[in-house]
């Protein structure tokens, strides 16, 4: 295993008065896709978002390259280079896809180059380029909510559920997205309820049940055993879509 | 017995009891204990905003409404008093029908705004409140040939309630406190003369009957406020004020208990308004409907303390003490510091408002639960101080902001 | 001859061929619901002139615009505090007064020798500094109260309109405390006094009669709010504040510190706030610490009337609000005040969320 680009060591959380996250380890390997697995409730977002720094954290470290950003304001976290796709995807939608991209790029004018290479993956942010991103379609605001993450060079990519709701030829399209990501040796923590897009895109694998990570390891490793599958996620595989 | 008063909602901590029976037997006793017109019309302006007070926190403290309409009610109740005597002469009947007439008035424009609630979030009620209450003040003071526009309306009242009237043939002793206070605190050997210096003769008229009256209606009122927040009713109100989505999911109509406490609250402010005109003699804008009223209002009921009820009681208190008494302490102060050129002016008597103000606005981060939630909480801790587990209802939280 | 009426419900009307096709009623349904606020404004300008003498209705309409121009910079910048923050500053009011003394001080005080000089120029030396002073006065007043009062109850609605009230009351009184609390008279600078008259020759505007300074607030209040308006479309800082508006959330995680930003709109909606009301001094020619407050009632119908949070709506809600004023003030001046807050109360009917809505509360 490659060199941890972030680690959280027994961090736990709260919302409101419940306990989210009763003590999660976690180590996200540099350049690897990592997909982070389990049920509904399991904690998957709520570890995203105390990453982020967006839900306090009440115990445990997150370091990140070997600082200690546990205690860390949002801003500062994304401008240390971790992009966050959240499950709502949190498109502006009154604002163009211009101004999107316009804003995701922190540090200046947006490289054209970059930008050249997101129309590629994603032409239909080309084509909808002035019109208010609200009236995209599903498929459409999560390639506006990636490229955002990607529309400057980042080192880690948190994504929160990118297939959910969406039409499988869309999830083709985003799978070849987070390929070419792969290649570039972009570090990805991906949450994801859909096996068989975790399967094809993911290196290691973790799953979480009841606010901790249960199981850690490659995705070789759980692809292969099914009877760890039924244990861990308690699903056939091909149950979702 | 008291527990059946009191509705089982006691004050809850000693100093709070015992604050409330000094305000209580000074109320009671008022025309007996203090001597003359400033402290008379003192003790009447506290009774009538302890149910001004007592019904905006049904509003506020209870169900975190915020409306800035509260005075449009309480002047609507002045304003019907004084228009209906102006109109039929200085009978009871002429105020009944004020009163009456202001109730249904009150009773029509606060079941609007409740339904104008249902279209607009909390946020904009508050705002829309506003809005109203100011078109109602202009219009008041514009209309000035049926209102006496800026100059307002002098209220004749029936002779019963006038100081014409003699109830009985003698005067009644009463015992100024204030005068007698101070004497024992600067010549206590003197006790003799103190003490006479101290006596007055009550001479007991109609105005005294009057503010009976008011002690008579406070009392009812707040009583059955306290009754009404500590039944059903108030723990729904309660319910909504900590999650209204639960409390809907819980199939309670949200909306029809909004208004409802919109409305009692009004009909409430309005009744006071009415004490108020009879009272006063004299309504005109400013001392009824005024937006600095209405923020005198919301001074008192979150310095007393919100969703206490007794807050009301002690709020209205002490921001009226320090309404009409403030002045003369800064005043004494100033005589020190005469001359200071800036210093002077900030404790000018004129500027007694500036500290409240900042007083209040400390308070609000520092004792948001108010004068009376503050002394709950203290006295809880003593109390789990003595007894370790916290347990029983006492535990539950006293206020929430 | 009214331009004004049908060039603006045309000029942002979509293309014309489209809208050939359909029936008139249809078209004026689909104004209704998707342009409301020209919709509104039409409807306004139509019923006043139609009973309303035609050049009666133009100063009356021109001085609304200008009323409208003035409150506009008084209640834009309560609105985008709310829209960004949620923040319900009530104590705006206080920042109005602020800058009207601090203003009118510089022109009444300071530089009355520029003032009182009949050449333009000259006032200008005395206008411009007043009008900078106002803003920066209430610019930083604005940064200590939002330090002080408001930081401390974010997220808190209670609790802010509690706070600002409180530090309304407290303003106020040091208003009083350092220009005392007596009304202080303002005489307007020379050549912003007196009126023009249209020449007679002109056709169907001949003779009719303007005050200078009702058209100087026009021009002003038109710059800032196309300023405004260029702010907000087409620079950074304005994508920030439309995206903050939406969410507060995702702009932190795309790495803008959205306090920061909220307290430069904050600042700055103080110091439009004061130069609203230096300009609103300047008309009245009267300072009195109450002064805001007598406008937060017209402010706070202008930003629900637009919709909270919506530049664009405050611009709007404030001319409906300053032409309604000027034209049922004509007709039966008690009922402004009533006619004011009708208005506001059957927008909400129709529409709760405002007339041009960008956020929900």
């Amino acid at each position: 295993m490659a060199e941890p680009i972030l680690k959280l060591s027994g961090v736990k959380a709260d919302i409101d008065q419940y306990h989210i996250l009763h003590g999660v380890d976690l180590v996200v390997p540099k350049g690897e896709l990592t997909v982070l697995l389990g049920r509904n409730g399991a904690g998957k977002s709520t570890t995203l978002r105390t990453i982020m720094g967006l839900t306090t954290l009440t115990g445990g470290t997150v370091t990140y390259q070997g600082q200690d950003i546990s205690r860390w304001p949002t801003p500062k976290i994304a401008r240390a280079g971790i992009a966050f796709v959240p499950e709502s995807m949190g498109i502006f939608g009154l604002l163009t896809v211009r101004e999107n991209l316009v804003l995701a790029a922190v540090s200046g004018p947006m490289d054209e180059a970059r930008l050249q290479w997101i129309f590629d993956l994603f032409p239909p942010l080309k084509k909808f380029w002035d019109k208010p991103a609200g009236t995209l379609s599903g498929g459409q605001k999560q390639m506006l909510a990636i490229a955002r993450a990607v529309i400057e060079p980042r080192d880690l990519l948190l994504v929160d559920e990118p297939t959910k709701g969406l039409a499988p030829a869309i999830i083709n399209d985003l799978a070849d997205a987070f390929d070419q990501l792969k290649e570039q040796q972009v570090s990805i923590l991906l949450v994801e309820q859909n096996f068989n897009f975790s399967r094809r895109l993911g290196q290691t694998v973790a799953v979480m049940n009841d606010g901790a990570v249960v199981h850690a390891g490659t995705m070789a490793e759980l692809a292969e055993n099914e009877e760890l599958q039924q244990d861990l996620l308690g699903l056939g595989l091909g149950a979702h879509q | 017995m008291l527990s059946r008063i009191l509705s089982e909602d006691f004050p809850r901590s000693k100093t709070l009891t015992a604050l409330l029976l000094v305000i209580v037997v000074s109320l009671a006793l008022g025309p007996f204990l203090f001597d003359g017109i400033r402290a008379f019309t003192t003790l009447g302006m506290i009774c009538v905003f302890i149910m001004v007070v007592a019904a905006y926190d049904l509003m506020l403290g209870y169900t975190h409404i915020v409306s800035f309409a509260h005075t449009m009610f309480f002047g609507i109740g002045a304003y019907g008093v004084a228009m209906a005597v102006d109109g039929m002469g200085n009978s009871f009947g002429a105020v009944l029908v004020g009163i009456i007439g202001a109730l249904a008035v009150s009773f029509v424009l606060s079941l609007l705004l409740g339904l104008l609630s249902l279209r607009v979030k909390a946020i904009f009620f508050a705002l829309v409140t506003l809005a109203v209450a100011f078109a109602f003040l202009s219009l008041v003071t514009q209309l000035y040939n049926i209102t006496g526009g800026e100059d307002g309306m002098r209220v004749r009242v029936p002779r019963e309630l006038g100081p014409a009237f003699r109830p009985f043939e003698n005067s009644l002793p009463g015992i100024d406190v204030p005068t007698l206070l101070k004497g024992l605190l600067t010549q206590p050997w003197n006790i003799g003369q103190v003490w006479q210096e101290a006596t007055f003769e009550v001479r007991f008229n109609g105005r005294n009957v009057m503010y009976y009256v008011l002690v008579a209606m406070a009392t009812g009122v707040f009583l059955f406020l306290l009754r009404l927040v500590n039944s059903p009713f108030g723990r729904v109100l309660q319910a909504i004020r900590e999650n209204e989505f639960r409390a809907e999911a819980l199939g309670y109509r949200t909306v029809v208990y909004r208004t409802a406490v919109v409305i009692l609250s009004a009909l409430v402010a309005t009744l006071a308004g009415a004490g108020f005109a009879l009272i006063n003699r004299y309504v005109n804008p400013e001392n009824t409907l005024n937006f600095e009223l209405m923020v005198f209002i919301l001074l008192m009921c979150v310095i007393g303390g919100m969703g206490t009820l007794y807050g009301a009681i002690v709020g209205s208190t002490l921001f009226i003490l320090a309404q009409n008494y403030l002045q003369d302490l800064l005043g004494w102060v100033g005589q020190y510091t005469a001359g200071i050129p800036l210093v002077e002016n900030l404790l000018g008597e004129d500027h007694w408002l500036l500290w409240f103000g900042v007083l209040f606005v400390l308070s609000v981060y520092f004792f948001p639960a108010g004068v009376v939630g503050q002394l709950r909480i203290w006295a809880l801790q003593r109390r789990n101080r003595k007894s370790p587990p916290p347990s029983g209802p006492e535990a539950e939280p006293v206020a929430q902001t | 001859m009214t331009e004004e009426t049908t060039a603006m419900p045309l000029s942002e009307t979509g293309s014309g061929s489209e809208r050939e096709r359909r029936s008139p009623i249809e078209w004026l349904r689909d104004q209704r619901e998707h342009r409301a606020h020209l919709f509104l404004l039409a409807i306004m300008l139509l019923a006043s002139i139609a009973v309303i003498d035609f050049r009666t209705w133009l100063v009356l309409t021109i001085s609304g615009v200008a009323m409208g121009a003035v409150l506009f910079l008084m209640a834009s910048g309560m609105t985008l505090t709310f829209g960004l923050m949620s923040v319900l500053n009530l104590a705006h009011g206080a920042f109005i007064s602020l800058g009207a003394f601090a203003g009118g001080t510089v022109l009444a005080f300071w530089l009355d020798g520029f003032a009182s000089s009949p050449s333009f120029l000259t006032n200008l030396v005395a206008i411009i500094p007043a009008l900078l002073f106002a803003a920066f006065i209430a610019g930083v007043v604005g940064l200590v109260f939002e330090k002080l009062v408001i930081k401390p109850v974010y997220g808190d609605h209670l609790k802010q309109i509690l706070v600002t009230v409180g530090g309304s009351i407290i303003l106020m009184q040091l208003i009083e405390v350092i220009w005392g609390p007596n009304e202080i008279p303002v005489t307007r600078p020379e050549a912003l006094q007196g009126a023009f008259l249209v020449p007679e020759a002109l056709p169907l505007i001949g003779g009719i009669v303007l005050e200078k300074y009702r058209l100087v607030a026009v021009v002003l209040g038109l710059a800032i709010y196309a300023g405004m308006l260029w702010i907000i479309d087409r620079t950074r800082i304005g994508i920030l504040i439309r995206a903050g508006v939406e969410s507060r959330e995702m702009v932190e995680i795309q790495g803008y510190r959205i306090h920061l930003l909220f307290l430069g709109v904050f600042i700055a909606g103080s110091a439009l706030a004061g130069l609203g009301g230096v300009m609103w001094g300047m008309y009245k020619e009267l300072l009195t610490p109450h002064m805001g407050d007598e406008m937060m009632i017209s402010v706070i119908v202008v930003i629900i009337l637009g919709g909270l949070g919506s530049i664009r709506g405050c611009f709007y809600g404030a001319l409906l609000v300053g032409l309604i004023n000027l034209y049922i003030g004509f007709v039966e001046p008690r009922l402004a005040a009533v006619a004011t807050v009708g208005l506001m109360v059957g927008v909400l009917m129709w529409r709760p969320q405002g007339l041009i809505p960008v956020i929900k509360v």
